[in-house]
């Protein structure tokens, strides 16, 4: 299989203009991972690239990288399934962390975050002399984000740490997730009031580019959703994010669609003024493009049938 | 200046269990480590830890059995009986740092059956135990705020009036090199995987530690025991667990048949995995196999039992050999994996050395003898790991730094490193010789094992040593070279490679995994002793140690 993979790459030691693609022709197996392609380049073409990589079978974590792209683990992505029918696939490093030479990132954002939400295990009281009796699906639940192989491709590819470095991210979270979840640990409360805090669970989009990028499975995301469940089940619905929730919901229940009048009243408070005035030169662009909703809001034909489905969700629950 | 009372030299499992050891002392302790400690190799132990648990109506003594037998009687049973009766305790504050092992119906810890032993007591996270377990001794280390010089490589172990005091070495990163002082390091690097062409061992498994304490003068023990792992995945060589024979799967030849009914009928898959890769090795050999391979099925097993708990070798086969397990066998062969031997260590992971402690595969203690059984190794990390963390934190307090003349020091490493990197770059590269020389010693070093073959290996072994010290370094630059690491690592494993060669010249019977073709009877009257070699001044010196016998005089093993 011929390969011709295009390297972003990085030297810090050259004076000026040191970042900048290059191209590397290969021969190699139709079986052959990116990363093969790189450790080739690196032991017989061009000794001077460095990238990381170890286990070779995506379970240190190691290799994090984008190609065509996207973040993905170099050791688990078949150059069969990336090239274009010319053979050419774009490989760059890691996105939101800097680049310390050509693939090679300072994680040390990565890791500030997940030391951010105190990761280790915080049980109360004399431990037991022998194990914590706990359920085993608690545990393989909890097992499902330990997977995590902390390779970063999650972060690399977050579009909210993208534009807001503050954001805890999806690893952290994901990280967050076990321990909230853990039986063993008696923090729940204290970690989700800490995690309800902004830059926490209420700052991510739903993009799903975590979930898309991770290679074990452990879909932050949906991990970032259950912990808003579990903060709103303890009572922490006082933040913007869980208002937000609320009022989608009760919008939903009630009418059967959304009122976008009556969400941001309800989300920022009604004599929030400073949020209020805020949202103004928005109201008045969607004024101007004749995007803003109607002052009454109408319910939906057949609304019964939403208000059946709600209470039907609302009892299974 | 950096100085620790203990500095500890790897982060894998042995490194980290070390680290909150002392830290719990008291001690000031810091780990240094080549890569990330969560990229450790550890994360790639599958199966599980062994422990004989009382309140399961399991019983210490029958693990030790199980391990002496395993051992082939090779190991010393005084620290078979440590690692065995201390297992249970340490298993218990491992899930009180808060691994999440699996359960059984009672929310008690479950277990799974593993080869060579008589009981299941194999406690278990899925398929990623070592990984589950890492990443919590990486949570004690954040929490413990235990200093981590990562992605450090360190260059040669200071040695002043004979003891050692601390360590060279380079910060990758920058390519700055330092001195850091410590009243007592602690060896925690690992194996020498890579020195093997295919091997199960990641790329970082390049038998540094070793090395560097041989240079130092410490002995290394037992280094012809190499475990060859009878399943590891056609082509890349990447492991299957042997959680997969645990939970039942099969063994077949190109007929379909359970060849380990000749070889082991009683544990059958289950044997030690000495005899497994001999079995499967001669059903390849005498060309049972299918194109270099033997099966393993796991279809009976049902799709359920696979993906609950055996979840890592389901995207193993399906990333890496396009295979779906649930559907078909799989293609596997006899790969390299472990080595039993190591720097020679006592309980309290002391070597010969003063101030240098060696503990995890990097250390041979022993307890694993001629063949180590599957999941002993995990416990010997987190057992002697635990043991030597206290010791050392101990005796650091009693301690007063040594003097150091840090400027020399720097001097004359940067003036090495200077060396390598202004060599022309019209030398061989050591990407070349490195697989070359894992072919060769895969070769003669493999399942089976001859007097010529491995006379061969010790002539190659000098013109391989010639070929590295004509390498040429392509990266001049001092930011993240890793073309110089892996050369210094290239360096590294020519040490290691001179000590397995001539302890397996040595050793004139079979024993666990040193089988040789040319002596194929286990000798007790000759050979019931360690081999060790230790570098002097004029050459390598091998010389022997008895084994120690407490309870179990040897017997012929059968499974």
């Amino acid at each position: 299989m011929q390969v011709n993979i295009s390297i972003k790459r990085h030297n810090p030691s050259a004076p000026d203009n040191n970042t900048y693609w290059e191209d590397f022709d290969l021969t190699m197996n139709d079986t052959a991972s990116v990363l093969d392609a790189l450790i080739k380049i690196r032991e017989d073409v061009d000794g001077s690239l460095s990238v990381r990589c170890s286990c070779r079978s995506a379970i240190c974590g190691s290799c994090a990288m984008r190609v065509n792209g996207h973040a993905k683990l170099a050791c688990n992505t078949k150059l069969s399934d990336v090239i274009d029918a010319d053979g050419r696939v774009t490989v760059e490093p890691a996105g939101v962390m800097p680049v310390i030479k050509d693939l090679v990132v300072d994680q040390t954002l990565f890791w500030d975050k997940v030391k951010q939400i105190s990761p280790w295990l915080q049980p109360d009281g004399p431990e037991p002399e022998g194990e914590y009796i706990a359920p085993n699906s608690a545990m393989m639940d909890l097992a499902g984000v330990m997977n995590c192989i902390m390779c970063g491709a999650c972060v690399s590819d977050c579009t909210v740490l993208e534009i807001d470095k503050d954001f805890i991210g999806p690893a952290a979270l994901a990280k967050a997730y076990r321990f909230v979840n853990d039986p063993r640990d008696d923090q729940t409360q204290s970690r989700l009031i800490e995690l309800n805090e902004i830059t926490g669970i209420w700052d991510c989009t739903r993009c799903f580019e975590c979930v898309e990028v991770c290679p074990k499975g452990v879909a932050p995301m949906e991990r970032i959703m259950s912990l808003r469940e579990s903060a709103m089940e303890q009572g922490l619905d006082k933040t913007v994010g869980a208002r937000h929730a609320d009022a989608f919901t009760d919008s939903v229940a009630h009418s059967g669609w959304l009122n976008e009048l009556l969400l941001p009243l309800k989300t920022f408070g009604m004599f929030n003024l400073g949020a209020m005035m805020g949202l103004a030169p928005i109201g008045l662009r969607a004024l101007l493009r004749g995007k803003m909703p109607s002052i009454f809001h109408r319910s939906v034909p057949n609304v019964h049938r939403i208000r059946r489905l709600v209470k039907k969700i609302e009892e299974n629950e | 200046m950096l100085e620790h009372d203990v500095l500890i030299v790897g982060a894998g499992l042995a490194g980290m269990r070390a680290a909150v050891a002392a830290h719990e002392r008291g001690a000031n302790v810091a780990v240094i480590s080549k890569v990330h400690p969560v990229r450790s190799h550890s994360n790639a132990a599958q199966g599980g830890i062994n422990a004989a648990l009382t309140d399961r109506g399991d019983d210490w003594t029958d693990h030790a059995f199980d391990t002496v037998k395993g051992s082939d009687y090779l190991a010393d049973q005084d620290a078979i009986e440590v690692m065995c009766s201390e297992a249970g305790d340490d298993i218990i504050s491992l899930e009180h740092m808060g691994v999440i092992f699996n359960r059984d119906e009672n929310g008690h810890l479950g277990t799974r059956a593993f080869g060579g032993q008589q009981k299941a007591r194999t406690f278990f996270v899925a398929d990623f135990t070592g990984q589950a377990i890492l990443h919590v001794l990486y949570e004690q280390l954040m929490e413990s705020k235990v200093k981590v010089y990562e992605e450090w490589f360190v260059l040669s172990l200071i040695i002043e009036d004979g003891e050692c005091c601390g360590v060279t070495a380079i910060e990758i990163a920058t390519g700055r090199v330092y001195v850091i002082r410590a009243k007592t390091v602690i060896m925690c690097t690992g194996g020498v995987g890579r020195l093997f062409e295919p091997s199960t061992n990641g790329l970082i498994v390049t038998g540094d530690g070793m090395a560097l304490a041989y240079r130092a003068g410490a002995p290394l023990m037992d280094m012809e025991m190499i475990q060859y792992h009878p399943t590891t995945l056609k082509g890349s060589g990447v492991l299957i667990t042997e959680g997969a024979r645990g939970e039942g799967a099969y063994l077949l030849n190109k007929s379909g048949d359970r060849f380990m009914e000749k070889y082991a009928p009683n544990m059958m898959e289950l044997a030690s995995r000495d005899v497994v890769s001999r079995a499967g090795q001669t059903e390849i050999n005498e060309d049972r196999g299918i194109d270099g391979c033997v099966l393993l099925d796991c279809r009976h097993l049902g799709e359920q039992l696979i993906k609950e708990r055996l979840t890592e070798i389901l995207s193993i086969g399906r990333d890496f050999a396009g295979i779906d397990i649930i559907k078909e066998p799989i293609p596997i062969r006899p790969g390299m994996h472990y080595i039993m031997g190591g720097i020679k260590s006592d309980i309290d992971g002391k070597t010969s050395v003063p101030g240098l402690y060696a503990t995890g595969e990097c250390a041979c203690v022993s307890v694993h003898g001629g063949n180590r059984l599957g999941a002993n190794s995990l416990l010997d990390t987190v057992v002697f790991g635990r043991r030597a963390g206290h010791h050392a934190a101990e005796v650091s307090k009693q301690m007063e730094y040594k003097k150091i003349d840090v400027k020399s020091q720097i001097k004359k490493t940067e003036m090495d490193l200077q060396k390598l990197l202004d060599r022309d770059n019209v030398g061989e590269r050591w990407a070349n010789v490195r697989t070359d020389l894992g072919v060769e010693i895969d070769k003669h070093f493999g399942v089976f094992r001859t007097e010529s073959g491995m006379q061969s290996l010790k002539e190659s072994l000098a013109e391989f040593k010639a070929r590295y010290d004509n390498c040429s370094v392509q990266d001049k630059g001092r930011i993240f070279n890793t073309d110089l690491i892996f050369t210094l690592e290239l360096g590294y494993m020519l040490d290691c490679a001179e000590a397995i060669t001539l302890s397996g010249i040595e050793r004139k019977e079979s024993r666990g995994a040193h089988s040789r073709i040319d002596y194929p009877q286990r000798d007790d009257d000759n050979w019931l002793k360690h081999v060790l070699v230790t570098k002097t001044p004029e050459g390598p010196l091998l010389t022997h140690l008895p084994v120690t016998i407490t309870s179990w005089e040897p017997q012929e093993r059968k499974y």
